[in-house]
């Protein structure tokens, strides 16, 4: 029982440092090209990083059925938009002060972070 | 294939980063990212391009275009970035000369982007039916044999057979209707994120997996604890895809009001160009196009009349229900309906420019903008997919260490119920499906608002400030009254005094003009026209001498007035403004002149205070006639002699007596009290609107709009709370209910099956609560 007990508590701690302390890499606005594809429940990549100060674009897919999905909200940029389905869409970024901005769905189930340094 | 663009040279970026940061800076708070100065850049949609080395050629014709400085295509899209400012038809032209098919991307046809979406949804939502079908097709009579026989513990080696042969079954039921939980699940786990599908699949997944621990080693539970949970994981994955299929039904109606403005816009297009006439597509219409528009057809672009007269239904766009009667030099928006004549234009705004596509941006952008109410919701969500997670494992391990025998099953079952009846989609819903049909209502009453904090601080307006001028009366002086003295004629009189004061442009003296015109008099011809500065007008008409002014001058020339004055001070009394005017040396008529109060800005008026609100009327005219207006407009309170820069004092004024304002004005003079005020309203003119200088824009001229705007504010943040309120104690009763909290005094725990049923129709009332809104109707008293 006791050995149970700790697997819980242990599994409790997991769940707490996997979903809220643990803080993924950020994928890089570099050369490179980037889609932020909507997909089962995820924006892939979920964490992006941009330079400060310069307005960019980041470019979305969405191949989520999920009426969900549909809706891309930055409530701090105050951009709300529709992603169509399997249809690039681009969304416009100010030129932004160094910090994180969240984006998500209308009901933040899908959640991604634009951290601006 | 496509990137995030930095200004450095990639498509779709911008060369000119100054006036780029200006423009989003402009923007910012606003809509930061909707691109309106489309002279700078322009993007194409090429046709005909097959191969790469096509890229290099489109981009050099477009860049010998005059004013392109740059062209850049992006082949993988078909599309090019055109920076400048070029003309787009030129661009068009330089294109299709160098062999290949262009059509400017700016104006992608909203109405196919639609019909493609329903396509998508219908799809979806049959693949979610079929996906129920199949679950609950083994669940169902799964259930029933559970109840009736009460057998679903495994013992002996037949049960243990058939209940494998179940659980095989069962698998199969998870793969094809419930993947899409799993494989969302797992994504999202990999992400370090947790949602709906995170709950579903650990609820259903546990209980599967624990049914199969129970037929593969039942000596490894207590007696009692060898239940199967088959059952609850079939039906909990079909009734929960059944509420996302019914689910994705009723959000398509919260969208109604969008779909309407949408297919309010025209298809084709009959231009004139070289003298031919042509049907062509909208999106195709440029700058300047001579469009033809025939009796009953739709007008396609904002244009200017330049030929024939016709009356237009506007009521679609500003819920006006009278036709406007247009002719030469007027404006006409897209969407309308021309009603009675044929009519030539010259398109003005096209594409994502016209007045619609605005309107139906700003409605969209509004309706997924979230009101300040919602935000608990937001952080909640954000972290109540693990907080359950929690709760299920701490509720286990209660169960294990505290609960009855069979401790392992109860605790199973907790845990089972704690994952499936948390619902965060209801809370996550039940702001902005209010939001939506909520904007899209007052959308169609004719009242844009901004967003979703201009909604509800609206709903919470304790003060309205009106302007006077424009906002409660016309804003064009008319005349009011012509008292004529002796035996003169008031037709008469009228033609006289309106041939004098033909030649000025004098706000009053137009006001003559017009009322002569209006009744259909013809006018002579003036000469020894003579302005008496702060006096009058004096002339000669028909040989006669006129002399047309105030009390003033009528004393000096020594003119009789009589018992007239008595009748000026009078019409002063009642906020009009009285002439006299005499015709060779003696004294004609008075003719008064007013800026009429609108014909329903009483009723509206006595609307808003009868909701409680507090009515203010501001204006810069004295205050003899503020007070008339304001005692005509019903209004109490008014403030007179304000210059336009005090305007914003006035609204600060209220507020620190702990109102919360709304200021209307028609946003000329009054953009600074608009910005300062807690809600400011434009009173738009027509179709003509300034979308962009208040929270909430009324399109049409009248006061009941404000009104209606309350109105529709309130019943949304009625809906609101309900939704919030309902998903709150849903959630809060629901999780504790299904850990187990009641059974030490009840004796009670909550079977799975129901928790996931409560759980897949939770979002659908959240959702079908929102539609109630649709019924909603602003009541014009």
């Amino acid at each position: 029982m006791l050995l149970i007990n700790i697997a819980g508590l242990a599994l409790i701690a997991l769940i707490v440092w996997w979903f809220w302390f643990y803080k993924p890499k950020e994928a890089e606005l570099g050369e490179s090209d980037l889609v932020i594809t909507v997909e089962n429940g995820t924006y892939s990549p979920s964490r992006i990083k941009v330079p400060t100060g310069e307005p960019v674009e980041i470019k979305f897919i969405r191949k989520d059925q999920s009426p969900c999905s549909e809706t891309l909200l930055i409530p701090e940029l105050q951009i709300s938009d529709t992603l169509p389905l399997n249809k690039l869409k681009t969304i416009q970024l100010p030129a932004l002060a160094a910090g994180e901005y969240a984006f998500h769905c209308q009901m933040q189930m899908y959640r991604g972070q634009i951290t601006v340094k | 294939m496509s990137s995030v663009n930095t200004e450095s040279g990639k498509p779709g970026c911008h060369k000119d980063t100054d006036n780029n940061a200006q423009h989003h800076n402009h923007e910012h708070g606003s809509d930061p990212h909707v691109h309106v100065d489309s002279a700078a850049h322009q993007e194409l949609i090429i046709e005909g391009a097959g191969c790469a080395s096509c890229v290099g050629k489109i981009e050099s014709a477009l860049k010998a275009v005059p004013g392109v400085e740059n062209a850049e295509m992006n082949f993988a899209q078909r599309t090019v970035s055109v920076i400048g400012n070029a003309a787009a038809s030129d661009l068009l032209k330089a294109v299709e000369k160098a062999g290949y098919n262009a059509k400017l991307a700016a104006a992608e046809n909203e109405d196919d982007a639609l019909a493609e979406k329903e396509k998508a949804d219908q799809a979806y939502y049959k693949r979610l039916m079929k996906e129920t079908w199949i679950a609950l097709s083994l669940g169902g009579p799964l259930m029933a044999y559970a109840l009736i026989t009460g057998e679903v513990n495994v013992n002996t080696t037949t049960e243990r057979i058939a209940w494998l042969v179940v659980g095989i079954l069962t698998f199969g039921v998870l793969y094809f209707s419930g993947k899409h939980f799993f494989v969302g699940a797992w994504k999202s786990f990999l992400n370090h994120s947790a949602n709906m599908d995170t709950l579903i699949a650990l609820g259903t997944g546990t209980a599967w997996l624990y049914s199969m621990v129970v037929v593969f080693f039942p000596d490894a539970v207590p007696d009692q604890a060898r239940h199967v949970y088959f059952e609850a994981t079939a039906i909990i994955i079909g009734l929960i895809d059944l509420g996302l299929a019914l689910e994705l039904k009723a959000r398509g109606r919260t969208s109604e009001a969008i779909k309407r403005l949408i297919g309010l816009q025209a298809k084709t297009a009959r231009v004139i160009r070289d003298d031919k006439e042509l049907d062509i597509a909208i999106e195709q219409v440029l700058l300047n196009d001579v469009v033809r528009v025939r009796p009953g057809e739709k007008i396609p672009v904002d244009g200017e009349v330049i030929e024939g007269h016709t009356a237009i239904d506007e009521s679609m766009l500003t819920g006006e229900p009278m036709p406007v009667e247009k002719a030469t030099g007027d404006t006409v928006a897209a969407g309308t309906i021309n009603k009675s004549g044929s009519i030539l234009f010259k398109a003005t705004r096209v594409g994502k420019d016209t007045a619609l596509a605005q309107i139906i941006n700003m409605v969209k952008r509004a309706q997924n903008s979230k009101p300040p109410i919602g935000r608990l919701a937001d952080v909640i969500s954000a972290y109540f997919v693990p907080v359950v997670m929690i709760i299920a494992v701490a509720s286990a391990l209660t169960w294990l260490n505290f609960g009855p025998e069979p401790a392992v099953a109860f605790a199973i079952v907790s845990a089972t119920t704690v994952l499936i009846i948390a619902c965060p989609c209801a809370l996550g819903l039940a702001t902005p499906m209010s939001v939506m049909v909520g904007v899209g209502k007052a959308a169609e009453a004719g009242v844009l608002i901004r967003n979703g904090e201009a909604l509800q601080t609206a709903s919470k307006i304790s003060a309205m400030i009106l302007d006077k001028t424009g906002t409660i009366t016309l804003g064009a002086p008319k005349v009011t009254d012509v008292l004529v003295a002796g035996e003169h004629d008031e037709q008469a009189v009228l033609r006289l005094a309106a041939t004098l004061e033909s030649g000025s442009e004098h706000p009053l003296a137009m006001a003559i003009v017009e009322s002569a015109q209006e009744r259909g008099i013809e006018m002579g011809k003036v000469s020894n026209f003579n302005a008496i500065a702060g006096h009058g007008v004096q002339a000669e008409v028909d040989g006669k001498t006129l002399l047309f002014g105030n009390e003033k001058l009528m004393r000096e020339r020594t003119i009789g007035l009589g018992d007239f004055v008595e009748k000026a001070q009078a019409l002063a009394a009642e906020a009009k403004t009285p002439m006299y005017f005499a015709v060779d040396n003696k004294l004609a008529a008075i003719i008064a002149v007013a800026d009429p109060i609108k014909e329903d800005s009483i009723a509206a008026i006595k609307r808003l205070q009868h909701n409680g609100i507090r009515v203010v009327m501001l204006t810069g005219d004295n205050r003899a006639t503020a007070k008339a207006v304001a005692e005509k407009a019903g209004i109490k309170e008014f403030f007179a002699e304000v210059l336009p820069e005090e305007k914003s004092k006035k609204v600060q004024e209220l507020q620190m007596e702990g109102e919360v304002v709304g200021m209307t004005g028609d946003g000329i003079n009054d953009a600074p009290a608009l910005a300062i005020a807690n809600v400011g309203f434009a009173i738009g003119t027509g179709t003509d609107v300034a979308i962009e200088s208040a929270d909430i824009t009324l399109m049409r001229g009248s006061l009941h709009g404000l009104a209606d705007a309350i109105a529709v504010s309130k019943a949304t943040l009625r809906n609101i709370k309900q939704n919030l309120f309902g998903a709150f104690i849903y959630n809060v009763a629901g999780v504790p209910f299904a850990a187990g909290v009641l059974y030490p005094f009840l004796g009670l725990l909550l079977n799975p099956v129901i928790a996931g049923a409560a759980m897949a129709f939770s979002s659908l009332t959240v959702v079908t609560n929102a539609n109630r809104l649709r019924l909603f109707k602003a009541q014009e008293h």
